[in-house]
């Protein structure tokens, strides 16, 4: 797991030393390398992302159409315009919602599956990986499965009334204000198993005489959990909260797929409304500045999240 | 934690099988409709009473998935091979120099794993339409290339700085220049990270939708998200049939994932956690 002694390694490498490296130090960092490895990968990395997301910035503050060779510039025109549309201001909310959602959810179910394959449970390796199966399933074809269960006679409420349960039918996806949960729940039976898996491979970090120490002590398993296990999870916990809010405010396929946004934009995501804008409206100065604000989002996110679990981490480290 | 199994373990064995069971049910009709003889309106839930193939030849003509499959292969191969090349070459002068160019070069590529790529997204079409790229698999292999790019270099880079440099001193006082060094000695030594840059980019390539979506549109050129989303457009009220063309569809990630599962899950749990 070479990628988890990376953190510690830096901070071995960075720290301040004395002036003249010793032959030691020389030894660990090798012989020099050509700096010129790097160009290939940069120029892919520049053509693709740094000088578009540069345009992209700056679109943002213009009146660009798609189609004009000149682009005015407008200062906060779009997002003036992103301000006073409520149908926008209804997106923001619905997207920042599934983040939540999901991030909370998922990562609660991930946890819970981990803890219990991390046990003595004979068909645990089985269990795994059907647990991460969805997670590998082409987002396309996942929201398709689930558009035909979800359907006014699909198979979800022909299963609730099969069990007596007719009361509970409803029409999960046309549903406006059930519709956004709908989504929310595919998302997170694709990607439980993935936070599954990264606790599974914290769990295996946490000493099992600690464990049995604090048995000794009187320690109950919930007191076990929360003052052995936990502060053992922490990096397993923080990369996984990063993964599923990033994924969570960037969510387009399995929403365009299902229901396209509907019904009323009762689903719509930042990610979406940026696509139709752009594409089907030629609105591509507005589309580009929702693009910054769901940039802004997911920096600020993840850099408070980040700051703050981090914090945790090296408290109890 | 404890390995004795006793009746607790076996309460919980049982409720974990159900977990899954809830988990496997929307496969199990994935399955069981795609099996389903077309016009025969049984219960969405019950197997099928006399269950039939037909479904997937007449959905592998009508979606053309042989060449969906083709250019799914092709991208995806194309931008995995230019991804372990050069995100490895890249991360071997960041991981061993000390230098402040390779901190600000390291923090540059982990700065493109945090931008969401939407904000990138239209001025991207825009330049690939202007070099009359759209359509064409290339604009895909290039776009993946350098989308994935900060990942694989993040991977990469940890891996390195945790491994022994003695081996390529040992090559390079053998006489072998820095590149000599790499290809023969540095490169192997990271297979098992090349493993797991190969699964997690493999995943993400086959599956990706939205970009293939906007450059591949319109073309006969299209990946497997692309031919299933216009196939089911058309065939919509057509379930078994459409049923079968997305089994068909997943169905190369999926086999690869059962065969290769520890790899896989192994991959992920190292790979992403960082």
């Amino acid at each position: 797991m070479p990628a988890a002694d990376a953190p510690t390694d830096t901070l071995a490498r960075t720290r301040p030393g004395p002036k003249r490296r010793t032959q030691g130090e020389r030894d660990r960092r090798g012989t020099p390398v050509p700096w010129w490895f790097v160009l290939p990968a940069l120029a892919f990395f520049t053509f693709v992302i740094l000088v578009p997301s540069l345009q992209g910035a700056w679109f943002a503050f213009t009146d660009w159409d798609g189609l004009a060779r000149d682009r005015a510039f407008v200062g906060l025109e779009q997002f003036r315009e992103i301000l006073d549309d409520p149908d926008a201001r209804g997106t923001v909310a619905n997207t920042l919602l599934i983040a939540l959602a999901v991030t909370v959810v998922q990562n609660l179910i991930g946890l819970l599956l981990a803890l219990g394959l991390h046990s003595a449970v004979k068909s645990r390796n089985l269990l795994r990986v059907l647990f991460f199966a969805p997670a590998v399933i082409t987002p396309v074809v996942a929201a398709y499965l689930w558009r035909y269960l979800y359907a006014p006679r699909g198979a979800i409420n022909t299963l609730l009334e099969a069990v007596g349960l007719e009361f509970l039918q409803q029409d999960w996806l046309g549903d406006s204000s059930l519709a956004l949960w709908s989504v929310v729940v595919v998302i997170i039976w694709q990607f439980s198993g993935m936070s599954m898996v990264i606790f599974l491979a914290g769990l295996q970090t946490v000493p099992k005489e600690l464990h049995e120490a604090a048995a000794v002590d009187g320690a109950g398993p919930f007191r076990r959990f929360w003052n052995v296990t936990r502060p053992m999870l922490a990096p397993a916990i923080t990369i996984n909260l990063m993964l599923s809010i990033i994924g969570g405010l960037k969510l387009f396929d399995q929403v365009w797929v299902m229901t396209g946004g509907g019904p009323g934009g009762a689903t719509d995501t930042l990610s979406t409304v940026i696509y139709r804008q752009a594409f089907q409206f030629n609105q591509f100065a507005y589309s580009t500045a929702l693009a910054l604000v769901l940039t802004g989002f997911v920096i600020v996110l993840s850099a408070v999240q980040y700051g703050y679990l981090r914090r945790e981490e090296r408290k109890t480290a | 934690m404890n390995n004795r199994y006793t009746w607790r373990t076996g309460v919980l064995e049982a409720v974990m099988i159900a977990a899954a069971a809830v988990f496997v049910f929307p496969l199990y009709i994935l399955v069981s409709i795609a099996l389903e003889p077309a016009g025969t309106a049984s219960s969405p839930v019950a197997f099928p009473t006399n269950p039939t193939l037909v479904n997937f030849g007449d959905a592998w003509e009508k979606a053309d998935l042989g060449s969906a499959i083709l250019y799914s292969l092709l991208i995806t191969g194309g931008s995995i091979v230019l991804l372990v090349t050069l995100a490895s070459l890249a991360a071997y002068p960041i991981a061993r120099s000390t230098r402040l160019w390779s901190k600000g070069m390291f923090a540059l590529f982990m700065l493109g794993l945090l931008l969401p790529f939407q904000l990138a997204m239209i001025p991207l079409y825009w330049t690939m339409r202007d070099l009359e790229l759209l359509g064409n698999p290339l604009a895909l292999i290039i776009f993946y290339t350098g989308l994935q790019m900060p990942m694989s270099v993040f991977l990469y880079t940890g891996f390195l700085r945790a491994l022994d440099p003695g081996y390529e001193q040992a090559a390079q006082i053998d006489g072998c220049g820095p590149l000599r060094a790499f290809v023969s000695v540095v490169f192997p030594l990271m297979r098992p990270v090349t493993g797991t840059v190969i699964i997690i980019n493999t995943i993400f390539v086959w599956n990706d939708f939205l970009t293939p979506l906007m450059y591949l549109s319109g073309t006969e050129q299209q990946t497997i998200p692309v031919a299933l989303f216009g196939f089911v457009g058309q065939y919509v009220a057509q379930w078994p049939l459409v049923f079968a063309g997305l089994i068909i569809g997943t169905a190369p990630v999926l086999i690869a994932y059962f065969a290769l599962q520890k790899h896989v899950i192994q991959g992920f749990a190292s790979g992403l956690k960082g």
